[in-house]
């Protein structure tokens, strides 16, 4: 243990050892007792209603300007992206009308998802470049949260790897309503903590100018939630 | 140990002048010949921008009925990990280490750049993308880059103003807050050859958009710092808002993240609380558009190639003081400065410190061992802002108080301080003070010895020696013939009970 690397971890854990008045090697190696009892008196849930839950869910993505549609079952799911899409594509405002008839998808997306008439590639094999011409990208997410507003993203086949949901410009997420929490507590209790993990609220935006908050940077520029109940 | 040694370039940029010195040049009409912007519009965005943020930040946190609980939370999370920072820093590197992340020590600024360095060496990129990071200003790493001919791009838009401007950081969560939109219409228009650019904000967002784009695709190394590393899973966390970091951490070939030691938490779970204080405080909303939380080297998703700088550089002596331990805990949120009204006032670049405002205020001189930066911890009126809004509740007020005191008895401990005017002077005002007899018989002498230098209005113009200081700029009221005291003592001297004579303390008498 000679190298330059080690004897600085040396001795940056000696110095933390002594300035915390003890012996470095075996208080190091034993597990603190005391975390336990850290005080945790914040609301760890909420006893609202599910509707409630839903309603705070959309008019924080209506102030994120994300927008969001409701299906009442799975089976709604691909006319209502048929719909968006040729909504896309027809918007005068669209930044790439006729690509926007094409969706990539992550890979475990059901293929009942998908109406007919439009194109859906793959997203992994895609390279970074490819990626980068689609106009968007289909995934599902593991946990919705109502009070922030935040959709929760994990390596999952259906939720695709993280730069499938951060280079094409648009984003749209299947959330089913048994997927939304009340709050951020609740929504952790749901998560793996091994797995990569993105949380999305809102399109990316910035507020580095003047304070005002301006829609859409570097990543998605639009945001679409698909709200299906279940 | 050269190691131990501070090396020679900490002081080029930063504590050159002392916060009156520096603080009165950001407040001046007329900018010093070098500083970028216009002083007075400087002002206008700082005192707009602060009063915009900490008014978004005092509504979201009002809604929460237990915001109170969560600061605690926080508080004690943070307190604990600080209190076992070396178990929980070997669970961290463990951990990574086993995900495929590459854990590296960095005991002071210099081998920190060396570190990066070596790092770089075998993909000997010419250019890096960079995500904001406290820490790469505090071991000045973009010069370091730029001296070995590797290009830095910071890739969030503050940071590019920043940088574009050839100018500084001003706040640690918006460092550009201190520029205009017509400011930064010019930057870019003249740095992306864009004459045609206007200022409306879109515009601003959509140039950087396009600028950044093919440079986030196709650089294959990127630099990043930490809002939190978690000990039970080796993991990350990277809170931002643009996409820029979600870019940089999951596009290049290569990810180094230089982390200050201080910013491990317990477990993954911990960031329930930090990710809902965090965002309120810092940037107003409820929750920020992105969070990352990765471990190591994911499969197939991310960089192949991770590794982690723990950089200590003045940190770990800072545990070792109980009462300024807690200055750890900060989670870098800023919500001190944009509730400070010093720095309201005079902006981040007064304290020629990367940390600006009140922990920087605390921070900046700690991580120096003292021996920098001493007139911070008078920068502030101690009215408390700070340590109201602090989501991990570090009493900013009571440190500024304790580093004061060190700085008093630093000095006190040499030959030309103790012997001080200052020193002097205070010491024989606590020796007036200390007793009940003297501080009557001083007031009495200098009601004598005045009146030479009382004019006709009833106020003295001119002081001698050291004391002409306060009367060039104003008139000092001349002592009234009838003090409180005596005043006191012959209208209520028969009805209160006799005043009980404190002992001078036998110690202190000097």
């Amino acid at each position: 243990m000679t190298s330059p690397e080690s004897s600085s971890r040396q001795l940056i854990l000696a110095r933390i050892a002594a300035a915390l008045g003890r012996d470095a090697a075996a208080a190091a190696s034993v597990a603190p007792a005391d975390y336990a009892a850290l005080p945790r008196d914040y609301h760890a849930a909420t006893a609202d209603q599910p509707a409630q839950r839903i309603q705070r869910f959309l008019d924080r993505l209506h102030e994120y300007n994300a927008e969001c549609t409701r299906v009442g079952s799975a089976s709604e799911i691909a006319p209502a992206i048929a719909a968006t899409l040729t909504a896309r594509s027809q918007s005068p405002h669209a930044e790439v009308p006729l690509a926007s008839a094409a969706l990539a998808v992550a890979s475990g997306i059901p293929p009942a998802w998908l109406p007919a008439g439009f194109d859906f590639p793959l997203a992994d094999p895609l390279t970074l470049a490819e990626l980068d011409r689609q106009p968007g990208i289909l995934t599902t997410c593991t946990v919705a949260i109502a009070e922030t507003g935040s959709l929760v993203l994990q390596s999952a086949p259906s939720q695709g790897l993280r730069r499938h949901t951060l280079v094409p410009d648009f984003h749209l997420c299947v959330v089913f309503e048994s997927q939304l929490v009340s709050t951020v507590p609740e929504a952790f209790a749901r998560l793996d903590p091994d797995l990569p993990t993105t949380f999305i609220s809102g399109p990316s935006a910035t507020a580095d100018i003047e304070m005002t908050r301006i829609k859409g940077v570097h990543g998605p520029r639009s945001l679409y939630v698909l709200l299906v109940a279940d | 140990m050269t190691r131990e040694t501070q090396p020679s370039q900490q002081n080029q940029h930063w504590n050159r002048r002392d916060f009156p010195e520096a603080a009165r040049q950001a407040l001046a009409a007329q900018p010093a010949a070098d500083a970028p912007f216009e002083h007075s519009q400087t002002r206008r965005n700082v005192r707009h921008a602060t009063d915009v943020i900490q008014a978004k930040r005092n509504a979201v946190t009002a809604e929460l009925p237990d915001w109170q609980a969560l600061r605690r939370a926080g508080a004690a999370i943070r307190a604990h990990t600080l209190e076992h920072l070396d178990h929980y820093l070997l669970e961290f590197e463990a951990n990574c280490t086993r995900r495929g992340g590459r854990v590296h020590w960095a005991a002071d600024e210099a081998e920190a750049r060396r570190l990066v360095l070596e790092i770089l060496a075998p993909h000997a990129p010419r250019e890096v993308i960079k995500i904001k990071t406290m820490t790469s200003e505090e071991i000045h790493l973009n010069a370091c880059l730029e001296e070995h001919g590797i290009h830095p791009i910071e890739t969030d838009l503050a940071e590019l103003i920043v940088q574009l401007g050839g100018d500084r950081p001003s706040h640690f969560v918006a460092p550009a807050l201190h520029i205009s939109r017509g400011q930064v219409r010019d930057l870019f228009a003249r740095a992306m050859r864009q004459p045609d650019l206007t200022d409306s904000p879109d515009d601003l967002v959509a140039a950087a958009r396009s600028y950044l784009r093919q440079k986030f695709l196709t650089t294959p190394v990127a630099i990043s710092g930490a809002n939190f590393l978690l000990a039970d899973t080796g993991g990350v966390c990277i809170v931002e808002s643009e996409g820029n970091g979600r870019m940089c951490l999951t596009l290049p070939d290569v990810l180094i993240s230089i982390v200050g030691i201080e910013k491990v938490l317990p477990r993954f779970q911990d960031l329930e609380v930090f990710l809902q204080t965090l965002p309120r405080s810092a940037t107003g909303e409820r929750m920020n558009p992105y969070n990352s939380i990765w471990s190591g080297t994911p499969t197939g998703d991310g960089p192949r190639e991770f590794h982690v700088i723990l950089l200590d550089n003045g940190r770990s002596p800072i545990l070792a003081d109980e009462e300024s331990r807690q200055t750890l805990r900060c989670i870098r949120c800023a919500a001190c400065l944009n509730a400070c009204p010093v720095y309201h006032q005079t902006g981040g670049h007064a304290y020629e410190s990367v940390y600006a405002g009140p922990i920087g205020a605390i921070l900046t001189p700690q991580l120096h061992s003292m021996h920098a930066a001493q007139s911070l911890p008078y920068a502030s009126s101690l009215c408390g802002a700070c340590y109201e809004v602090c989501p991990v509740e570090i009493n900013i007020p009571e440190v500024l108080i304790h580093l004061r005191s060190q700085v008093v008895q630093q000095q006190q401990s040499t030959l030309t301080g103790s012997l001080g005017l200052w020193n002097l002077a205070m010491q024989s005002a606590a020796f007036l003070m200390r007793d009940s007899h003297r501080l009557p018989a001083a007031v009495h002498l200098a009601q004598r010895l005045q009146s030479p230098l009382v004019s006709r209005n009833g106020f003295i113009e001119w002081l001698p020696g050291p004391l002409s200081g306060w009367t060039k700029t104003r008139d000092l009221p001349a002592l009234p013939a009838e003090s409180f005291r005596d005043w006191w003592q012959r209208t209520h001297a028969q009805k209160s009970a006799p005043e009980p004579n404190p002992k001078p303390n036998p110690e202190s008498a000097s």
